[in-house]
């Protein structure tokens, strides 16, 4: 008895080995489901939109193949941890995913993702992305991780009615930060019950606070984050302390949201779901992509939008060449390194950024064109009535460091900044603190001091 | 040595599922691992790098603070002189009564702790229950969650966890003979004193376990502080699993989070170390 026991369960157990076998062998072991991975959080699900028409239109042209879509919702930080966390394991790792330009090379070095360039060598697509934006999808190996969306540009979007009311001129035009702050003074000593001027600040805010709001000021400053000459990461220098002296002033000088709005996880979309189109906000350091939630397309369409909001370029701190500033990131389709089937999963980001694809998500997401055959389509042109003004800017944007150290040190920054809002440290202490943070991530022979 | 087979099972368990994740979160406070980047891939051995740097981090020491008032002020005291007290009162107290206020106590006990939590957010949110009852009374209330954070959440935390030390003290005090506290009533002891030297020592053992318990429970609070304050204002509320859950999940730096995680074990074992040595509970 014992020994019959024994034999049907090895005889059981060879079965289904040899069973797996089977199954994992067919088609020399690729799968035959692309995992697809991307962020969804508040206003943000023109992409869930977009890939799902994607995966419609693959299913249907790639008999057999199933497309698995993941959403992950959570906010960009988050968005990150969960990424990174799917990634950590074989099992769960995504076949495609949606990659910040700035964790490209991180992501790369962590071995997540798959080389991409024998694929693009033979797509004649290729040929009509612009080369800056190619280079943001490389890692630093110098080979490609990231087919880009799209760009974006950041600026002042200021509301023309509250302006009026407060006699402020429009169109707006401001030249120094001074004139940005001055005109906050206005708006709160004459309509009260409006914030003045709301700059994404704190640990909660993530890469949003650290691009939008501080990066926006740093680099109107003389001063930059990283020397790409030396390749080296500044430490003590002024700029860095002004632009926490400007967040200071606008958080503890009460021209702000209240800090604790501010550290909401939430109010990136309070901003544009409330507080913009209710005219609860006067001015809002932010993306070119804000339009895109009021779209008829978006999750709160606003038709006055147009009418009711302007657009100015963030000024220099004292009006220095070239007079105003902005900051371009922007996002990829990548592949997971651990995909069993490549050539599906390239297929699939082939697919959902072609000429028609890219030019439908970049409409919908007011998204900044990298593919020229989209940005000279007069039907891209007229999707937006503010892509004019953000394409323009481009001359004077900046990019954040491209170094795999970049999403620590912008960890860095949020606690700077949001010790400052708070109150809990000077300007003066948050930079030193900031300073000793980059030392202990990069080491001292990575940085340079700017005095 | 046959006699202690029949523990083996639990030994063999304590080992897989207690004993090597100490181990591995150990050695994992030993490297560099992170979330991204080349140290992701391949995790170098870096010694104590990770608690060298930990110890010269201003937020440390403030963490370290802020961990011990809120355990201090919201278990050790907070949970356990208020279970106590309400666990005597309830003894003298009628049937309608006992059953009214334990029903109340023991619902926060109840709740899923990401329940309690989204309640108490409500309660002392700036424009919450608590605020709109102070407003009925024309006081102008604080934002709580921003002005006081550590009262806040230490508040919430006797709130949530007043009903467990009850009940632990209610089961002991019912083994207190009552010929005992009767006879020292004969002899003249008041009542204060009756508690002093009577009971308390009675049920030394109880109080020594329910202090374990609720340091132990009390130390890895996360989900109420998460879910209220996110460890903010800035670092106001950031108790050593909120520094290592920010720096580990949110910063990417696994090893250095997993340095706090195991500091934070060792403050709980010299809290149990403390409490079995001082409270003696295996004696008489």
């Amino acid at each position: 008895m014992k020994k019959s026991l024994f034999t049907i369960a090895a005889v059981s157990t060879v079965a289904a080995l040899a069973l797996t076998g089977c199954s994992a062998g067919d088609a020399a072991g690729e799968s035959t489901t692309i995992k697809v991975a991307y962020q969804k959080f508040g206003n943000f699900t023109q992409l869930d939109d977009h890939m799902k028409d994607v995966k419609e239109a693959f299913e249907a042209e790639n008999d057999g193949l199933t497309v698995e879509l993941v959403p992950i919702e959570a906010q960009q930080n988050d968005y990150f941890t969960k990424l990174a966390l799917m990634n950590q394991s074989a099992a769960t790792a995504p076949d495609v995913m949606y990659e910040d330009t700035f964790m490209v090379q991180s992501d790369a070095d962590a071995g997540f993702l798959a080389p991409l360039d024998e694929y693009t060598a033979e797509w004649s697509d290729w040929d009509m992305f612009y080369d800056n934006a190619k280079e943001a999808g490389v890692g630093s190996d110098g080979k490609t991780y990231g087919i880009p969306m799209g760009t974006d540009t950041r600026a002042l979007w200021y509301n023309k009615d509250l302006f009026g009311q407060a006699g402020l001129p429009v169109p707006w035009e401001p030249k120094t930060w001074a004139e940005v702050l001055d005109a906050a003074e206005t708006i709160k000593s004459e309509l009260p019950d409006v914030i003045p001027l709301n700059v994404y600040s704190g640990k909660a805010q993530g890469e949003a606070a650290a691009m939008q709001g501080f990066e926006m000021l740093l680099y109107g400053t003389d001063d930059t984050l990283y020397d790409t000459e030396e390749k080296k990461w500044v430490t003590g220098s002024q700029g860095f302390e002004d632009a926490l002296t400007f967040i200071e002033d606008l958080y503890q000088g009460g021209l702000g949201p209240t800090p604790e709005q501010a550290l909401d996880k939430n109010v990136g979309t309070i901003v544009s779901n409330e507080w913009f189109p209710q005219g609860k906000l006067a001015i809002s350091l932010d993306g070119s992509w804000q339009s895109g939630t009021w779209l008829e397309s978006g999750t709160s369409p606003w038709p006055e939008w147009n009418d009711v909001l302007g657009q100015a370029p963030m000024p220099t701190q004292n009006g220095q060449e070239p007079g105003a500033t902005s900051m371009s990131g922007g996002w990829t389709l990548a592949m997971g390194s651990g995909s069993t089937n490549k050539d599906a999963a390239w297929d699939f980001i082939a697919m959902a950024l072609n000429k028609d694809n890219s030019q439908a998500y970049d409409v919908a997401a007011s998204q900044i064109a990298v593919r020229s055959d989209v940005s000279e389509d007069p039907e891209y042109q007229e999707a937006n009535p503010t892509f004019g003004f953000f394409s323009e800017i481009v001359e004077v944007t900046n990019f954040r460091p491209a170094t795999s150290d970049y999403g620590k040190i912008s960890n860095e920054i949020t606690v700077a900044m949001e010790a400052v809002m708070t109150g809990q440290q000077s300007p003066a202490d948050a930079a030193a603190t900031y300073d000793k943070a980059v030392v202990g991530i990069v080491g001292e022979d990575d940085t340079t001091s700017s005095e | 040595m046959i006699r202690s087979i029949p523990l083996l099972p639990a030994i063999v368990l304590l080992t897989i599922f207690l004993l090597g994740p100490v181990i591995s979160s150990f050695y994992g406070s030993l490297t560099d691992a992170s979330l991204s980047g080349a140290a992701a891939q391949n995790p170098t051995f870096v010694g104590f790098d990770n608690y060298l740097e930990l110890f010269a981090d201003p937020d440390f020491p403030k963490s370290v603070i802020l961990t011990l008032v809120f355990l201090i002020a919201s278990a050790i005291i907070g949970q356990n002189i208020l279970g106590l007290g309400l666990a005597i009162l309830m003894r003298s107290s009628n049937r309608l009564v006992r059953g009214m206020v334990g029903t109340f106590v023991v619902t926060a006990w109840v709740l899923p702790e990401i329940v309690a939590s989204f309640a108490a957010y409500a309660f002392f949110n700036d424009t919450g229950t608590l605020n709109s009852m102070l407003g009925g009374i024309g006081i102008d209330g604080p934002n709580w969650l921003y002005s006081f954070p550590m009262i806040s959440v230490i508040l919430a935390n006797i709130w949530r966890g007043t009903a467990f030390s009850m009940l632990v003290y209610s089961a002991a005090l019912q083994d207190v003979p009552t010929e005992i506290t009767e006879s020292a009533e004969v002899d003249g002891a008041r009542g204060w004193q009756r508690l002093a030297f009577i009971t308390l020592p009675m049920i030394r053992r109880s109080i020594s376990t329910n202090l374990m318990l609720t340091t132990l429970q009390t130390l890895s609070v996360f989900t109420l502080i998460f879910v209220m304050t996110g460890g903010g204002p800035g670092t106001d509320s950031s108790t050593l699993p909120i520094l290592a859950y920010q720096e580990a999940f949110k910063f990417g730096e696994l090893g250095f989070g997993t340095a706090i995680a195991t500091i934070l074990l060792l403050v709980g074992a010299a809290f149990s170390l403390a409490y079995i040595r001082a409270l003696k509970p295996e004696v008489d």
